[in-house]
C-alpha cells in the first residue's frame, strides 16, 4: 500500500515534470496569491494589533463598566449618571473575583471651560488617579509630548491636550482655570497648572485633557466616592470575550429597587470607532482569501482538464492493463496536491523572508494624527496554517473533477483516442 | 479447458438513428497456450472481438468465458482487476508510460494493480526484461529506445503479471518487416516459454503466417477458420 502510495507520488512528479513549463506557471500563480494573502494578513494584522494597541493602552482600556444608560448619552458627559460608592463596592467586590484582570481605574468624565485668563474655550476632562490610570493605560505616559512624564499628575496639575494647548497657546508651568458646572447646575472654578501637553489619538475621549480625580470631585462639589466609569485592563486580551461575557452577565443583572439593571459593560470594540476599521479589514483579509481561492481553483483546474485531455490515450491503457479507477484518480489528484503544495512552500518562503526583511527596514508610516508609526508585520502559525489548508485543500478539491473524468473514462475509447 | 468459450456472441453499438451490428453471434473457443488471430477487412469486427474479450466492451448478448470465468456482466471494477490478473495487452503504438523507465512500465502492473513484493517483482521484471531482450535498456526512457525495443518492452509487460492470454492488437502496424518478424518469434516464443495464450487482430499476414489458429471476419460473422495443424472450417 505505502509503495503504491509512493509510486502515485513519483508517477505524478514526473507527469509535472513532463510539462515543466505549465507546472511553473502554474505553481507561480498560486505562489503569487499565497504571498498576497500572507503579506496582507501580516501587515493589516500589525497594524490592527498596534492600533487596538493604542486605543486599549493609551486610553479606553479593555472594558469599561458605567451606569446603565452612561454611553448613550456619553456626549454631554453627564454627571447625574456617575456610579454611586455603594454601587461601586458591588463593582469592585466582583473584580477582586475576577483573575483575569490586571487593573482597573476610576474615572470622572466631565465638560468644563477653559482659560487662559485672556480667553475661554471649552474642554472635555478625564480625572484620574494617577498609579490606577497609568497601570490601566500604560501607554499613556507616551501620549505626553511635553512635560514631565513621572507620576503622570498630581493634585491641581492639568495635563493639556494637543490642539488646545496650541490654540490656546497654553506651555507647561503656565496657569489656567476650569470652571464648571455640578450636576445641580451650581458653577466652581478652580485654577491648575498646566503640567504637560497630551498628543490626541482617534476615537471617543483621545482629545480629553487630564487632572488628578480629587480635583475633579471638588470642582464638582462632590462628596464621597462618585465616578463616570470604570475602565478595566485585563492581563491578556485573548481572554477579552470569555471576561467580558461573565462581567457582562453578572452586572448587569443586577437589578435597582425599580428592578431596572444597574449597570452597563462595553468591551473596547463597542466604545471605539476603530473597531468598524478592524471589521472592514477583517473583511478585505476574507475576500482576498476568496480571490486566492478562486487562483488556486481555476488555475488547477484548468490545469488538470488539459492534463486529462493531453493523456487520454495513457489513461487508456494504465486502465486497460488493470489500473483501478480509484487509483487512477489518485494519480491525478495527487499531481493537483502537488502542484498546491509546490506553489505554497514558495510562496510561504517568499512571504516570511518578506515579513523579516520589512521588520528589518524600520519601516515607519502616519494614521491620522498618530505619526512615526513603526511597521512591524507578523504573522501567526495559525494563519499561515490556515492559508496553507486554504490551498491545498482548493487544489485537491480543483482535481477532482477532472480525476474523476480520467477514472470513468471508457478504456477502449480512451484507446482509440488520437 | 478452453481459455477463451464464446458462445451466441453479439454486439450492437447504436449511435441516433444507426444501429451496427459489429459482431452477430459467434461462437468459438481458444485453447490455452495457443497463437490465434483474428483478420479480416477493416470494419469486420476483428478489434470488437478483442476488446470483448479483453473485458474492455461488454458484449450485447451472448455469453463469454475468460480463464474460467464468466466476464459478461463485470463492472468497470472487476473488470480492470480481472484484466490485471489474467490478461496482458501490446498496442500497435505501443502505449509505454513515456515518464517511467523501461523498468518501471514493465514493472508497473506488479505495483499498482497486483502489489507485488519489492524482492519478487524486481526479479520478475528482469527476468522478463531478459527474456525479451531489453535488460541492458532497464534504465532508458521509452523516448531513448526504437520502435522495437518499445513493442519487446509491450511484450514484458503483457506477460509480467504471468497472465493468462495476451491480447495484441495489430502489434507489427508500425515496425518495419525485419523488427515486425523479430517480434512475432519473440512473442512465439514467450507463448513457448510461458504457455500463454496470444490473441492477435491485425491485417499482417507475416502474422498469419505464423499463427496457428486463424478466425476469418466479415461483417461480424466468422466466415472461416484455419487450424494450421488440421485444415480449413467453414
Amino acid at each position: 500500500m505505502e509503495e503504491t502510495m509512493f509510486n502515485i507520488l513519483k508517477l505524478a512528479t514526473r507527469n509535472l515534470q513532463r510539462y515543466r513549463r505549465r507546472t511553473f506557471l502554474t505553481s507561480m500563480l498560486i505562489t503569487l496569491g499565497v504571498v498576497a494573502v500572507l503579506l496582507f494578513i501580516s501587515i493589516s494584522g500589525s497594524f490592527k494589533a498596534m492600533m487596538i494597541g493604542q486605543i486599549t493602552d493609551s486610553m479606553l482600556g479593555h472594558l469599561q463598566i458605567h451606569k446603565k444608560g452612561y454611553l448613550a448619552s456619553i456626549d454631554s458627559l453627564p454627571l447625574n449618571r456617575n456610579l454611586s460608592g455603594k454601587q461601586l463596592q458591588k463593582i469592585e467586590q466582583v473584580l477582586s473575583q475576577e483573575k483575569a484582570v490586571e487593573s482597573y481605574s476610576m474615572r470622572i468624565k466631565l465638560g468644563a471651560m477653559f482659560s487662559n485668563f485672556t480667553e475661554t474655550t471649552n474642554i472635555r476632562l478625564n480625572s484620574v488617579l494617577p498609579d490606577e490610570e497609568l497601570r490601566t493605560a500604560p501607554l499613556l505616559m507616551e501620549r505626553m509630548i511635553e512635560g514631565e512624564k513621572e507620576g503622570l499628575l498630581k493634585k491641581g496639575e492639568i495635563l493639556v491636550p494637543e490642539l488646545i494647548a496650541k490654540g490656546m497657546k497654553v506651555k507647561v508651568g503656565d496657569s489656567i482655570v476650569l470652571v464648571a458646572n455640578n450636576k445641580d447646575g451650581s458653577v466652581n472654578g478652580q485654577t491648575f497648572m498646566v503640567r504637560g501637553i497630551l498628543e490626541g489619538i482617534s476615537g471617543p475621549g483621545g482629545r480629553d485633557g487630564m487632572i488628578h480625580l480629587d480635583d475633579a470631585k471638588a470642582l464638582l462639589r462632590i462628596d464621597g466616592d462618585e465616578v463616570s466609569e470604570v475602565a478595566i485592563r485585563l492581563k491578556d486580551i485573548d481572554q477579552l470575550p470569555a471576561v467580558f461575557a461573565r462581567l457582562k452577565a453578572e452586572l448587569e443583572s443586577m437589578k435597582n429597587k425599580d428592578g431596572k439593571p444597574v449597570f452597563e459593560v462595553h468591551s473596547w470594540e463597542k466604545l471605539s470607532p476603530f473597531f468598524n476599521i478592524a471589521k472592514m479589514i477583517d473583511l478585505m483579509t476574507f475576500f482576498i482569501k476568496i480571490m486566492l481561492v478562486a487562483i488556486v481553483l481555476v488555475s488547477i483546474m484548468n490545469v488538470m482538464v488539459m492534463a486529462v485531455y493531453e493523456r487520454i490515450n495513457e489513461i487508456g491503457t494504465i486502465a486497460a492493463i488493470g489500473t483501478s479507477p480509484g487509483k487512477i484518480m489518485s494519480l491525478f489528484i495527487t499531481e493537483g496536491f502537488l502542484m498546491g503544495v509546490l506553489g505554497t512552500a514558495i510562496g510561504t518562503a517568499i512571504s516570511l523572508a518578506s515579513i523579516l526583511i520589512m521588520n528589518g527596514s524600520q519601516i515607519s508610516f502616519d494614521f491620522g494624527r498618530q505619526k512615526g508609526l513603526l511597521l512591524s508585520p507578523t504573522i501567526g502559525a495559525y494563519d499561515v496554517v490556515t492559508v496553507v489548508f486554504i490551498v491545498i485543500v482548493i487544489a485537491v478539491a480543483a482535481s477532482l473533477q477532472p480525476a474523476y473524468k480520467a477514472a470513468q473514462m471508457d478504456p477502449n475509447t480512451a484507446l482509440r483516442h488520437v | 479447458m478452453s481459455v477463451v468459450i464464446a458462445r451466441q456472441l453479439k454486439k450492437t453499438y447504436i449511435s441516433g438513428d444507426i444501429t451496427v451490428n459489429a459482431i452477430q453471434g459467434v461462437d468459438f473457443n481458444i485453447e490455452p497456450a495457443s497463437f490465434v488471430s483474428f483478420i479480416g477487412p477493416s470494419g469486420s469486427g476483428k478489434s470488437t472481438l478483442l476488446n470483448m474479450i479483453g473485458c474492455l466492451d461488454p458484449p450485447t448478448e451472448g455469453t463469454l468465458q475468460v480463464a474460467g470465468k464468466e466476464i459478461t456482466n463485470l463492472n468497470r471494477k472487476e473488470a480492470a482487476l480481472f484484466r490485471g490478473k489474467n490478461i496482458g495487452f501490446v498496442f500497435q503504438d505501443f502505449n509505454l508510460i513515456p515518464v517511467l523507465s523501461v523498468f518501471e512500465n514493465v514493472e508497473y502492473p506488479l505495483l499498482m494493480v497486483q502489489n507485488w513484493s519489492k524482492e519478487k517483482r524486481e526479479k520478475r521484471v528482469l527476468d522478463l526484461l531478459d527474456a525479451v531482450g531489453m535488460a541492458d535498456q532497464a534504465n532508458k526512457k521509452p523516448s531513448q529506445i526504437s520502435g522495437g525495443q518499445k513493442q519487446r518492452v509491450a511484450v514484458a509487460r503483457a506477460l509480467v503479471t504471468n497472465a493468462k492470454l495476451v491480447l495484441a492488437d495489430e502489434p507489427t502496424a508500425n515496425l518495419d518487416r525485419e523488427t515486425a518478424n523479430r517480434i512475432i518469434g519473440l512473442m512465439k516464443q514467450m507463448r513457448d516459454d510461458f504457455q500463454t495464450t496470444f490473441i492477435f487482430s491485425t491485417h499482417d499476414p507475416r502474422i498469419v503466417e505464423n499463427v496457428e489458429i486463424t478466425f476469418t471476419l466479415e461483417d461480424g460473422k466468422f466466415t472461416s477458420h484455419t487450424d494450421n495443424h488440421g485444415g480449413d472450417h467453414v
